[in-house]
């Protein structure tokens, strides 16, 4: 083993997270090398300065008023879906009808009401593609379970 | 399986009935440690509160997604990591944006400028330069010395709370105390010249 395969068990005898025997391999080879053995006092130095700062708690009303943060942003998401799926159908229902009103107006022009057909069927064939595409990317997506 | 584990499974089962009152119980019971490691992660109390109780208002909607086989607070982890570091990616990008308005260089950005001091209990000089240079640490470093000193997790629950295994937390915390000896000798010897 060289000196850098040790680096894990000088970490693990650091921080008390060793078997027996790890522990007298580190200590053996801690014995013969003196580099090492200077890196591990600087390694005990850096952990012990670390260890000894404690971060401050907050007044204890934080604490009491948590779940109350939490609570809240519960229900307004709830709120913001509903208001959305409902402003959503209204946009749909409201967009057919005027669509509707439009196709039936004998007074409204044969290019105005094809061109608005157009745009509507563009839209459909746009929609479905972008859908069915997030289906076959997920579906064949070998790298879907992969933590990033 | 231990008693709590056990008790655990059954309130998670409740909140994915759909119990607040359930998850109520998780909440208060995770609370702190959430609290503390997002502040470990962003060094800012206000964002620190917000996002890690924004982290359990996300847990709660995506609860059924959740593998009740597994233990909670690892899943939930990975929940608040994501927003504290989205967080953090905001936060550089708006103030390079700014920086760059005003026409300065950019390029001395990082977390550490936001570790702010005053969050150390019983402060003194050293405590507060290793805080900052905690700050100064790229993330994944940065959040094993959290979990490692500021949480004070053993190795086996520090790899089951990142989804890795033990000897890619020894690594990194070689590297992690690698770095922030270096970033504390550069300061001291910033300070000597």
């Amino acid at each position: 083993m060289t000196c850098h395969d040790y680096k894990d068990l000088m970490m693990g005898y650091l921080d008390g997270e060793l078997d027996d025997e790890q522990k007298r391999s580190i200590e053996a080879h801690l014995a013969a090398c003196p580099q090492c053995e200077s890196e591990l006092k600087e390694f005990r130095k850096i952990k012990q300065i670390t260890d000894e700062v404690v971060l401050a708690e907050p007044e204890e009303k934080v604490w009491q008023q948590y779940w109350g943060g939490v609570y809240n942003r519960i229900e307004r998401g709830v709120g913001w879906i509903l208001f959305s799926a409902a402003a959503i159908l209204l946009l749909i229902y409201g967009g057919f009808k005027a669509i509707e009103e439009i196709v039936k107006d004998p007074e409204v022009g044969i290019i105005l009401k094809v061109a608005l057909l157009g745009l509507i069927a563009g839209l459909a064939v746009l929609l479905v593609s972008v859908l069915r595409e997030r289906l076959y990317i997920r579906k064949k997506d070998r790298y879907k379970d992969v933590r990033r | 399986m231990s008693n709590s584990c056990e008790e655990e499974v059954i309130t998670i089962g409740h909140c994915r009935g759909g119990s607040k009152e359930a998850f109520e119980v998780i909440v208060r019971r995770y609370m702190k440690d959430a609290y503390f490691i997002a502040l470990g992660l962003v060094g800012n109390r206000e964002d620190a509160l917000d996002l890690s109780q924004e982290a359990f208002a996300r847990a709660y909607y995506h609860i059924k997604r959740f593998n009740q086989t597994r233990e909670f607070f690892p899943w939930f982890y990975q929940i608040l990591r994501n927003l504290c570091i989205n967080h953090l990616r905001k936060r550089k990008r708006e103030r390079n944006h700014r920086v760059k308005e005003l026409g300065r260089q950019s390029s001395t950005t990082c977390a550490g400028d936001w570790f702010a001091p005053e969050l150390v209990a019983e402060r003194n000089e050293m405590k507060e330069k290793v805080w900052t240079a905690v700050g100064r640490l790229d993330d994944k470093h940065r959040e094993v010395i959290i979990l490692r000193h500021f949480q004070n997790l053993s190795y086996e629950q520090i790899a089951r709370t990142l989804y890795c295994n033990k000897g890619t937390v020894t690594s990194r915390l070689y590297y992690a105390r690698r770095k922030l000896k270096e970033i504390l000798d550069r300061e001291k010897g910033g300070q000597q010249e």
